[in-house]
C-alpha cells in the first residue's frame, strides 16, 4: 500500500522522467518548470544479443526490482478484472466467470455511491482551495525574513508535521477537538457550549481541511522557496529605482518570478484532487459523520473489506483510479498547452 | 558529483540595500511579518505542546478540561504505566523490526534498479523507466492488493507490511538522477581496469553516493515507521501489531491497555485513555523528533533533488 502523502511528492518528480535536466553546474533553475531540453543524442541501438552480453550484470540488477513491480504493482492492476467477474474468496485472484458490467451498473445505480462521490469532490475541492495558497503565502513571508536563524527555525518547525504518522495527527485532532480539548475551552471561554466536533457532520470538513493545512503548509513551501531564490535580484533594484515599495516589488517582481511553479503545482493538485486522504478520513470519521465525511475510498473499503463484496468494491476502485489517471493526464495536457510546462 | 545540499538559500535578498524612502514602512512591515511568522510557528507547535502537557498531567485534570500548554497535576505515573505494558514494548519492537527489514529490502531494490536505468546506453532503458513511472499514476487499488496479498499467504506475516511498499518510484527517480551525475570517467577508468558493472556499482558508485543513500534510508524508514493502514488491513494478531496500529487501537478505543494498568492509573476507561494516548503518542514520535534536527536538511534536499532533476 503506498503511503498517500508520498503521492504529492511523487508527482513533482515526474517532471522530466527521462532525467534530461539541468546539469549540476548550472545555477538553480526554477525547480518545477522544465529547463530547456538539450538536443538529445541519438544512441545507436545495439542488437539485443550484444546488449545482453555487455550489460548482462545491469539487466540482472534490474531483474529483482522489475519482478517486484510486476508482482506488487502490475498484478493488482490486472486484478481489477474482478470488477467484471464473479469473485469467490479463496478462489482465483482474477475471479471465476465474467459478469459483464453488472458491478459497474450496480454503483451507477447506487445512491450512496453518488453521495460519497459528491463528498469526495467537495472535500478535495476545499482542501485544494485552502492548502494550495497557504504555502505560497508562508513562503513569501519567509522570503522577506533577513534574520537567518529565525528563518531557519520557522522552516524547521513548519516541516515537522510532515513527518508524523497519520495516526498521530488524528490523535492530536481528537484531543484538541474533544469536549475537554483546547478548542472547546476557547469556545466555553467565549460563553459558548462545548461541541463534540467529531460527532457533528457540519464540522467534519473544517476539521479535515484544517488538519491537512497544519500538516502540509510548511513542507509545501520548499519548492516555492527554491523558486524564490532564483528571482533575479537586479529586478528588485530596478523596481526600487522606479519607486516601487515593498508590496509593489512583491506584486510585480516576486510573484511573476514564481508563477510557473505556482501554475504547475496548481494543475498538478487539480489532477490529484480526488485522492483525498483516505487514511485520515478513516481515522477521523464515525457513522455519525458519514453524511459529510464518507468518501469514495472509505466507502469502497467498507463495501469490499468489511462487507466482503470485493467485486463491487473493485469496480468502484477502478472507476476512481481511471478518473484519477484521466485527470492527471488532462491536467498535464492543459499545462503543456497553457504554460508550456508539463510533467513528462 | 552533485551536492545534495540544495536547501533553499537563506537570505537571498539581504544584499539589496534598503532605500531610505521605504525604511519606516519597511521596519513596520518587518515587525508585522515576524509577528505573523511567530504566530504560525506557535500554531504549528501547539498540538505538540499540548500533547506533552497532557502526558505529564493527571487524568483528573485532563477530564476537567484544565490542561492546555502546561501540565496540571504533574506526574510521571502515566509514563510508568505505559512503560510497564508488555504490549507497548512488543509493538515498539515490531515497528523497529519492520522498519529495518523494510528499509533494507527497499534500499536494495531502489539502488540496483536506479543504477541500471541510470545508464543511458542500456537497451530497453526507456521501457524500464516507463514501467516504473506508470505505477505512480495508476495503481491497482485497495481491493486487488488485498486479494493478492491474501492469496500469496502473506496475511499475518511481516511480509505483508514490508514488501508492498518496498519500492517508491519517487525515491527511485531521485536515486537515478543522482547516479546519472556521477562523472562517467570514474566508471570508465574502472572498466578499463577490468571491473564489471556490479563491482563498479558496489565499489565505486555506492561509496560516492553516501549522501543520497542516507536521504533515501530516511525517507523509507519514516514511511515504514509511520505506516499503520497496511498493518490494519493484513494483521489480526496482537503480537504482530506495529506501534502505529497499537496506537490507533488505543485512540479508537478498540483496545484499552491492560486492566492492571487501568487500575494503576486509578481511573477508568475514558480518562485513562487521554493520558495514556498522549504518552504513547509522545513515545511514538520521539525517535523522529530525536533524529529530525540532524536529518531535516537531507529530507529537504531529497525533495529538491527529485524535483530539479527528476
Amino acid at each position: 500500500m503506498t503511503i498517500p502523502r508520498e503521492r504529492t511528492d511523487a508527482v513533482l518528480v515526474a517532471d522530466d522522467p527521462r532525467g534530461i535536466g539541468a546539469t549540476p553546474g548550472e545555477p538553480p533553475v526554477d525547480p518545477v518548470r522544465r529547463p530547456p531540453r538539450p538536443t538529445r543524442q541519438k544512441v545507436a541501438k545495439v542488437p539485443w544479443r550484444l546488449a545482453l552480453r555487455r550489460d548482462g550484470a545491469l539487466y540482472l540488477m534490474a531483474l529483482l526490482p522489475l519482478l517486484f513491480l510486476l508482482v506488487f504493482r502490475y498484478l493488482p492492476m490486472v486484478g481489477n478484472v474482478i470488477a467484471f467477474r464473479r469473485f469467490r474468496p479463496g478462489g482465483s485472484i482474477f475471479g471465476e466467470e465474467w459478469v459483464g458490467l453488472r458491478y459497474v451498473r450496480m454503483f451507477i445505480e447506487d445512491p450512496t455511491f453518488w453521495h460519497v462521490f459528491t463528498n469526495t469532490v467537495i472535500l478535495g475541492g476545499l482542501t485544494l482551495l485552502v492548502c494550495f495558497p497557504l504555502p505560497i503565502i508562508l513562503a513569501l513571508l519567509l522570503n522577506e525574513v533577513r534574520t537567518k536563524w529565525f528563518k531557519g527555525a520557522v522552516q524547521s518547525i513548519s516541516y515537522l508535521p510532515h513527518f508524523l504518522s497519520i495516526v498521530i495527527v488524528a490523535g492530536m485532532v481528537m484531543q484538541l477537538t474533544s469536549l475537554q480539548g483546547t478548542v472547546n475551552q476557547i469556545v466555553e471561554g467565549f460563553g459558548g457550549e462545548a461541541i463534540p466536533f467529531l460527532q457533528r457532520p457540519e464540522w467534519f470538513r473544517a476539521i479535515y481541511v484544517g488538519s491537512e493545512a497544519w500538516q502540509t503548509v510548511g513542507w509545501g513551501t520548499i519548492l516555492y522557496l527554491a523558486a524564490l531564490t532564483t528571482v533575479d535580484s537586479s529586478l528588485y533594484e530596478a523596481a526600487r529605482i522606479d519607486g516601487a515599495n515593498r508590496w509593489r516589488q512583491t506584486w510585480h517582481v516576486t510573484l511573476p518570478g514564481i508563477r510557473p511553479t505556482m501554475i504547475t503545482l496548481l494543475i498538478l493538485n487539480i489532477g490529484l484532487f480526488l485522492n483525498v486522504g483516505f487514511e485520515k478520513v478513516l481515522l477521523l470519521y464515525t457513522p455519525l459523520t458519514y453524511s459529510t465525511a464518507d468518501v469514495i475510498s472509505t466507502y469502497l473499503y467498507r463495501v469490499g473489506l468489511v462487507s466482503n463484496n470485493l467485486s463491487y468494491a473493485a469496480a468502484i476502485g477502478l472507476f476512481q483510479a481511471v478518473i484519477g489517471l484521466v485527470m492527471v493526464l488532462s491536467a498535464n495536457f492543459i499545462s503543456k498547452r497553457v504554460v508550456g510546462a508539463s510533467l513528462w | 558529483m552533485v551536492s545534495t545540499d540544495l536547501t533553499p538559500r537563506v537570505d537571498e535578498r539581504a544584499g539589496v540595500p534598503v532605500g531610505p524612502r521605504d525604511s519606516r514602512g519597511y521596519r513596520l512591515f518587518t515587525g508585522l511579518n515576524a509577528t505573523a511568522l511567530v504566530l504560525v510557528t506557535l500554531l504549528i507547535l501547539y498540538p505538540f505542546v499540548t500533547l506533552l502537557a497532557q502526558s505529564f498531567s493527571s487524568s483528573g485534570a485532563i477530564k476537567a478540561g484544565l490542561v492546555n500548554a502546561v501540565p496540571v497535576g504533574f506526574n510521571l505515573e502515566t509514563y510508568r504505566v505505559v512503560a510497564g505494558d508488555d504490549r507497548f514494548w512488543t509493538s515498539y519492537g515490531n515497528t523497529v523490526l519492520y522498519t529495518v527489514v523494510g528499509t533494507v529490502i527497499a534500499m536494495v531494490l531502489t539502488t540496483t534498479f536506479a543504477y541500471a536505468i541510470s545508464k543511458p546506453h542500456l537497451r530497453g532503458r526507456n521501457a524500464l523507466i516507463g514501467i516504473a513511472v506508470f505505477t505512480m499514476f495508476f495503481n491497482g487499488g485497495i481491493i486487488p492488493n488485498y486479494v493478492l496479498i491474501s492469496s500469496l499467504g502473506m496475511k499475518n506475516t511481516m511480509w505483508a507490511l514490508v514488501l508492498p511498499g518496498a519500492l517508491s518510484v519517487f525515491n527511485l527517480l531521485v536515486m537515478k538522477s543522482f547516479f546519472e551525475n556521477i562523472p562517467r570517467e570514474l566508471e570508465e577508468a574502472a572498466q578499463i581496469d577490468g571491473l564489471g558493472w556490479f563491482a563498479i556499482f558496489t565499489r565505486i558508485v555506492l561509496p560516492l553516493s553516501k549522501a543520497v543513500i542516507a536521504t533515501m534510508i530516511l525517507f523509507y524508514s519514516v514511511a515504514y515507521w509511520n505506516d499503520w493502514f497496511t498493518a490494519f488491513l493484513y494483521l489480526d494478531e496482537d503480537n504482530l501489531f506495529p506501534l502505529s496500529l497499537f496506537l490507533r487501537n488505543l485512540i479508537a478505543g478498540a483496545t484499552t491497555t491492560t486492566a492492571a494498568s487501568a487500575a494503576a492509573a486509578g481511573t477508568t476507561s475514558a480518562a485513562i485513555s487521554a493520558n495514556i494516548q498522549a504518552v504513547t503518542m509522545i513515545l511514538a514520535i520521539l525517535p523522529i523528533l530525536c533524529v529530525y534536527p540532524f536529518v531535516q536538511r537531507h529530507f529537504v534536499s531529497g525533495v529538491m533533488l527529485g524535483s530539479v532533476k527528476g
